[in-house]
């Protein structure tokens, strides 16, 4: 089954139809093989390169060497152990946090509905209409200071894992997602004598499961993806993300030990989006258009 | 503004009937019930709130002063205009500006026309979709050190791969990032490769959206390929291809990682300076937070056109 596109099947069926058609399939097969995985192929063979010959002209398509040992190179003096873990952690947080906090404001906006409700949420979404980039000076001098509490969050995961929370985005998925949700449901649960929380837990978030797991990976992708804002907000060596860390020490090492650690640092994401590949797609048209 | 009295009112009833058969629950008024209900649902409000008002809001508000005040050793004090001369007045500010129109210019040629077509061509293969699209999103999955300082290599005039390939077809070596002419090119074509996946798997969606029939119509006219883009293809995905366009024209506006990674900001002869280059240099090179809040609002005021008709447009969408 194939649905109608600009090539009408007729011109398709006819033998010089068929033969353009597989030629220029050839091309662009191996054409978008080329320009997408020819770089990365290049990262990774180059990151097992002697010294010399990654900055040999002209570039071998090979590896003539075989240095596996700048992977533990890579690992040891850049301690990507640390920054690794590092971001795992600010990830995951993030990532628990934009769970709890986001999902109980969305369902509170879509179900519960309370008095303030319109006006919150569009507070809310009037943040999507102020560049970020703007706003990472006011921000990241409330991080030095953060009033009320008064307390300096530099150099600590709160930086990263409460701003993340500020997602207006999120918020309207799921809103969106929860005002799907048939009130006839809700309303039998709250006759059984459940309450909000306990109507949340084992109606709402059941039947969420796929927009929980697009948030999910956006979320986590998100702070992996970060650089600005971990740059200034988390400046300790010993507190930096794999993007800051692998950057702030990337004069420091020969070519082929940063190569690798690059290597290194690109796996987990492209692994999340092998597993993932199908929630990520149909998430990025999901919520993609319609922002 | 009718609509926010509607629906306590809505919820009245339903609340009523659960409550009635129990029979043994004491009747309440209704103003302590109601009372209940926002404050359970204002409980499950608070942890958003707080974070919302103390990292998105409160720093918006604070962006508007700043913006008009100066801090000397603490002490802060009112300078109307001040701050605004100040970044007016200072002499990369026009070259931040063509800088970032020039990028956002060129951005747009690629990152809004290639992949348009890399999804029309896509969407003509019969095989191996699956294999395309991933090719075409696995980019905007690297953490950007990896893609930035990949393409620094590539882009190296002494050892990059990019020379050696057009000197393959006989072109002459360029300089690339270290020359003023071609700098701000490359960090297009880098940003492209980098972030186009996402445009163009909406794209692909939308396109797989238009009715098989009228690219028949069309034909019976007797239109060739070129048309039926042009009548039938563009016309169908308009209003997404708007809705990107404006998109593309907010977050190109606000480049930074990109230049900053491959060039080092400013690059050679300040021609990748942009204009949040410029706003990250008064924040946190010179301390002059007054004058990056300022910039921030000129840049800010420049953008508000954009995303208000962003939101109009995807309002259109939603509807």
């Amino acid at each position: 089954m194939s649905t109608r596109t600009l090539i009408s099947p007729a011109q398709l069926a006819r033998p010089r139809g068929k033969l353009i058609y597989w030629i220029s399939f050839a091309v662009v097969v191996g054409g978008f093989t080329l320009v997408f995985l020819g770089p990365l192929y290049w990262l990774v063979t180059s990151g097992f390169k002697s010294a010399q010959e990654v900055i040999q002209t002209p570039p071998t398509l090979v590896p003539g060497s075989f240095e596996a040992d700048n992977y533990t190179r890579a690992w040891e003096v850049m301690d990507l152990a640390k920054l690794l873990f590092n971001t795992l952690y600010y990830a995951f947080g993030a990532l628990a946090f934009q769970l709890i906090f986001d999902v109980a404001a969305a369902y509170s906006l879509s179900k519960l509905r309370p008095i303030f409700g319109k006006a919150i949420l569009g507070m809310m979404l009037a943040t999507l209409m102020i560049p970020a980039t703007v706003l990472v000076v006011p921000q990241y001098l409330t991080v030095l200071d953060v009033p009320v509490v008064e307390r300096n969050l530099l150099n600590t995961p709160w930086a990263i894992w409460l701003p993340s929370v500020t997602n207006a985005f999120n918020i309207f998925l799921l809103k969106r997602f929860f005002d799907s949700i048939p009130k006839e449901l809700l309303d039998a649960a709250s006759m059984d004598g459940a309450s909000p929380m306990r109507t949340l837990r084992s109606i709402i978030l059941p039947i969420s499961r796929p927009i929980l797991g697009v948030v999910s990976i956006f979320a986590i992708v998100g702070v992996w993806k970060d650089f600005l804002w971990p740059m200034l907000t988390l400046p300790d060596p010993a507190m930096q993300t794999l993007n800051v860390g692998i950057y702030s020490l990337s004069n420091g090492v020969p070519a082929n030990v940063l190569i690798a650690a690059l290597t290194i640092a690109s796996i987990p994401t492209l692994l999340i989006f092998l597993i993932f590949q199908r929630n990520i797609m149909a998430g990025l048209t999901a919520g993609g258009l319609k922002g | 503004m009718s609509a926010p009295g509607l629906s306590p009112t809505k919820a009245a009833p339903t609340r009523r009937i659960s409550s009635r058969p129990a029979g043994s629950v004491p009747p309440r008024s209704s103003f302590a019930k109601n009372l209940r209900r926002n404050l359970t649902a204002h409980g499950f409000l608070i942890g958003a709130l707080i974070c919302f008002a103390l990292f998105s809001w409160y720093p918006m508000i604070r962006e508007f002063f700043l913006a008009f005040q100066k801090t000397d050793n603490g002490e802060v004090s009112w300078v109307g205009l001040d701050n605004l001369r100040t970044v007016v007045n200072d002499p990369v500010f026009w070259q931040a500006w063509k800088n970032t129109l020039l990028f956002t210019v060129l951005a747009l040629v690629f990152g809004f026309l290639v992949p348009f077509v890399v999804a029309l061509v896509i969407n003509e293969f019969r095989h191996g979709k699956g294999y395309l699209r991933l090719l075409v999103y696995l980019p905007v999955m690297l953490p950007p050190v990896a893609s930035v300082l990949l393409f620094k290599y590539l882009y190296d005039p002494g050892y990059g791969l990019l020379n050696e390939l057009i000197g393959f077809f006989g072109l002459p070596e360029q300089q690339w990032l270290q020359d003023p002419d071609t700098s701000m090119l490359s960090v297009v074509v880098a940003s492209t490769w980098m972030n186009m996946g996402g445009a163009a798997l909406i794209y692909l969606a939308a396109l797989q959206g238009i009715p098989g029939e009228l690219y028949e119509a069309a034909e019976l006219d007797g239109a060739g390929v070129l048309r039926k883009i042009w009548y039938v293809t563009i016309p169908q995905t308009r209003l997404i291809l708007s809705l990107m366009l404006l998109m593309q024209i907010i977050s190109t506006m606000q480049v930074f990682v990109e230049p900053f990674l491959l060039t080092g900001g400013a690059g050679p002869e300040g021609s990748t300076t942009t204009v949040v280059y410029l706003i990250y240099q008064y924040a946190f090179n010179f301390n002059n937070y007054g004058a990056a809040a300022a910039l921030g609002l000129l840049l800010l005021v420049l953008l508000a056109g954009f995303s208000a008709a962003y939101v109009k447009l995807s309002r259109a969408e939603n509807e």
